[in-house]
């Protein structure tokens, strides 16, 4: 409990607990499935799972601020819609398509952050509203159709760096640099702050809006850049496409030992969580499990996973 | 040292044998103490000095590390708080645990509901609550009263209530009268001095030694974690408490000297916000300390609150520094930008992030300074002013990063004193700034807001502490309902001038309602 801890200690305390249940979970499958531990596997993985990387990077945010973003799973099906229909009705071309798609994001983000700070409604509220107003306008405008697109998406989710694909390289820059937002900057401590007291931060003269207005907008553009890679995979936009999403991406940010009260939460642990839970689906679909003894596992995961983080927080605070 | 004995309870009903506690550190060491029944013993020492956790150990909140205790000659080892209840030990806390949105009565009988089938009765409900309140002199206070309408004070007593009905043997008072005014105080210990004769054995821990003087039969002084000694407190002076409380000398200091007034750096006109602040008009100079007196509901934090920005006031002006164009803060960010800092009353609630560190809570309004570009943030310059903050103002921690809700009341609240310092405004307005606090962090204290005065800075003190306004102040300003009803100079003001003035709203009801038609 000394003061002096050195930072790889505490960087170790960090993810230590993580990296353990990932590299159990490895084992396990690894062990008891042929193929599980081979490249293309792992490639596989790796590939579905940047889409949800950058959802749950959002939603990380939104929780250390202390607020909730249910929208997120919608705003991508919204933005995603509005691509395809960008590119095939209206023959834009794809970077002015994807920008588009990328407002449509920053446009649904700003919706829930200013109407809930004008009103005073809790973000549980507003966001809940976007959920079923973003699917709605996916629906609308696609005419609940998935448009398909073709190659000229796929290019996009098709380009590989050092053997990694391009959507995969780039969840993982948007994990570092908000990361990196959030601990190395005074953006990253208003969040934390306003997330443990807004009222102490109100009070202390700092303006808790602009701080929440860009965490809600970021997350939706994320969402966005979601939609853009998951449109480009599949070269063609799905409607339907993230339902569901927004409590997979909470289950990562929890996993990680992010408070659902805010104040506390970490990018890079959340990363690890989407990474665990991607695993334990790949991992139970490889060994023959159906899908309601995965989604059984996987919950009971989530819930094993944040026990374990309540001790884990109780030994730093405070050796019993 | 063997306590002094208590002359006419030959059994004491609590005993305590070399308790002691560890967690990071050794806070608590060997401590011997008796408890009588019938008698009102007194706990002193500075923050941090294990009080509140030889409270919490023996009410059943922390367990002991070792050493034993004994309640009525049988081994007593509570292992929560309802334990120690079950026992007949009972605690009010310092910070308050009442249900806002239920009513007093519901807040008192929490536990013990008396219902029909599972149906609260209501009508036995309020009637049991009135006979509790009007034992404790709370007549006055509807029991179907919401607990968030009540201020503090009336909250105290609603806690203390909630103890008292119970068959309480043991009641240990963890700074009860922190935010009670004068005449609920005499309330208080009216009750206290009943629970006394009526056998119970009271364990009170406050700050204020004046008041540990009027109403302790015999004060244990604490001092690091170690019983310094047990004496009828008959016996003792209130310079020899300070002293063996702090190990040390503490002249009877004034705060005041050496400083004269500079020109006029606030001038607050015909300020209004509701029925809590009704035409109130000042100057606050650089170079002065100037106090708020009144008592509690008066105003006095509405008005700094609505000068602030952080409510907005319904009408008046404030003008800065002699400026003729008014400054009308509609948040407290343009209040701080302006050179203003309020230091909250509420410390929990509205000061701290209580679950990051020191180093957050110091430097969270003063980023820009130690930021470059894009917001990056000089981290080793921020443990350096954090360090030297900590060095400054003598905050009890080990390291810039423990987490602030590990510090005593008192080291917090130096926390949040050097945020404001650090953030170098030259309007400084203190809203009850050694709430909490111990002497000699008190002490501390003063003579900061006494240098920064004669920093040139001018620096409003808002206290319930007469003693410690008239030790600090240039000049005081009395609130009474929501007016400023007098301000006296340095030596113009006694004790009594200065309550006469804050009773004054209430003795002429018909000139307030006159003048707010």
């Amino acid at each position: 409990m000394a003061g002096t801890t050195p930072a790889w200690r505490h960087w170790i305390g960090e993810f230590l607990g993580l990296l353990i249940g990932l590299a159990a979970l490895i084992t396990v499958f690894g062990l008891t499935t042929d193929h599980f531990l081979s490249g293309t596997h792992l490639r596989t993985i790796a590939n579905q799972i940047p889409s949800a990387v950058l959802v749950a990077t959002g939603m990380t945010c939104v929780l250390i601020l202390g607020q909730i973003d249910l929208s997120v799973g919608s705003v991508l099906g919204f933005a995603g819609a509005m691509l395809g229909v960008a590119m095939t009705r209206w023959h834009l071309p794809l970077p002015l398509a994807v920008a588009l798609a990328l407002a449509v994001g920053a446009i649904c983000g700003a919706f829930n952050g200013l109407v809930s700070m004008r009103w005073r409604l809790p973000t549980f509220i507003v966001t809940l509203g976007m959920l079923e107003m973003a699917r709605g306008a996916a629906h609308a405008v696609t005419g609940s159709q998935t448009q398909y697109i073709g190659s000229a998406v796929g290019r996009l989710a098709d380009a590989s760096i050092l053997g990694f694909s391009l959507p995969f390289l780039v969840a993982l820059v948007v994990v570092v640099a908000t990361h990196i937002l959030m601990v190395k900057t005074v953006f990253g401590r208003y969040t934390v702050a306003i997330g443990t007291n807004e009222e102490a931060a109100r009070l202390s003269g700092i303006d808790p809006r602009g701080v929440k207005l860009s965490v809600f907008i970021g997350t939706g553009v994320l969402s966005a850049l979601a939609a853009v890679i998951d449109t480009s995979r599949f070269q063609a936009a799905n409607p339907n496409a993230g339902l569901g999403l927004e409590l997979n991406a909470i289950a990562a940010a929890v996993i990680g030992g992010t408070s659902l009260m805010g104040g506390r939460g970490s990018v890079l642990r959340t990363f690890l969580g989407v990474v665990i839970i991607a695993v334990l689906n790949s991992g139970l679909a490889a060994i023959g499990a159906k899908d309601e003894i995965k989604r059984l596992i996987t919950g009971a995961v989530i819930i094993a996973a944040v026990i374990v983080d309540v001790y884990r927080q109780r030994g730093v605070r405070r050796p019993a | 040292m063997s306590p002094a004995p208590a002359p006419s309870h030959p059994a004491p009903v609590v005993r305590l044998r070399g308790v002691g506690k560890t967690y990071a550190t050794r806070v608590l060491d060997g401590i011997d103490l008796d408890l009588f029944p019938g008698e009102v013993h007194a706990l002193v020492g500075e923050n941090g000095a294990g009080k509140s956790t030889l409270c919490r150990i023996l009410s059943g909140l922390t367990p002991a590390t070792d050493g034993g205790m004994e309640l009525n000659g049988q081994p007593y080892r509570p292992r929560s708080k309802r334990d120690g209840e079950g026992a007949g030990v009972h605690m009010v806390m310092q910070e308050l645990n009442l249900i806002g949105t239920l009513s007093v009565a519901e807040n008192i009988f929490l536990d013990h509901l008396p219902h029909r089938a599972g149906w609260i009765d209501f009508p036995k409900l309020y009637q049991r609550a009135t006979e509790v309140l009007d034992r404790i002199g709370m007549r006055d206070l509807d029991p179907r009263t919401t607990v968030d309408q009540l201020g503090v004070g009336p909250q105290q007593m609603v806690e203390i209530a909630a103890s008292l009905w119970r068959q309480c043997r043991i009641l240990i008072l963890d700074e009860p009268t922190a935010a009670l005014t004068e005449p609920e105080v005499k309330q208080l210990f009216e009750q206290i001095r009943n629970l006394r004769a009526a056998g119970v054995a009271i364990l009170y821990i406050s700050h204020r030694l004046e008041e540990i003087r009027q109403i302790a039969d015999r004060i244990s002084i604490l001092r690091d974690g170690r019983l310094v000694g047990t004496q009828p407190a008959a016996s003792l002076t209130l310079d020899e408490i300070v002293r063996r409380m702090v190990g040390r000398e503490l002249g009877a200091e004034s705060f005041a000297e050496g400083r004269t007034a500079g020109a006029v750096a606030l001038s607050v006109r015909h300020l209004r916000r509701g029925h809590q602040v009704r035409d109130v008009s000042f100057d606050a100079h650089r170079g002065e300390i100037l106090g708020f007196a009144g008592l509690m509901g008066s105003g006095r934090t509405e008005t700094m609150r609505a000068i602030f920005g952080a409510d907005q006031p319904d009408a008046g002006d404030v003008f800065l520094h002699g400026n003729s164009q008014p400054s009308r803060f509609r948040s407290p960010r343009e209040a701080v930008q302006s050179g203003l800092a309020l230091l909250n009353e509420d410390r929990k609630a509205q000061g701290l992030f209580l679950s990051l560190g020191i180093r957050e809570n110091l430097t969270i309004n003063a980023l820009h300074r130690l930021s470059g570009f894009g917001g990056w943030l000089r981290r080793s310059d921020e443990t350096s002013v954090v360090r030297s903050w900590i060095d400054k103002l003598a905050v009890r921690c080990h390291s810039p990063d423990q987490g602030i809700v590990e510090l005593s009341g008192g080291n917090q609240q130096k926390v949040i004193v050097a945020r404001w310092l650090f953030r170098d405004c030259d309007i400084l307005i203190f809203d009850e700034p050694t709430r909490g606090v111990d002497i000699g962090a008190r002490f501390e204290i003063y003579h900061l807001l006494a240098d920064l005065a004669a920093q040139g800075k001018a620096v409003i003190v808002v206290s319930s502490d007469l003693l410690e306004l008239m030790s600090l102040c240039d000049r005081i300003a009395v609130m009474s309902a929501g007016r400023l009803a007098a301000t006296f100079r340095r030596g113009e003001w006694t004790q009594d001038k200065i309550m006469a003035a804050a009773l004054s709203e209430h003795l002429a009801p018909t000139r307030a309602t006159a003048a707010s038609a």
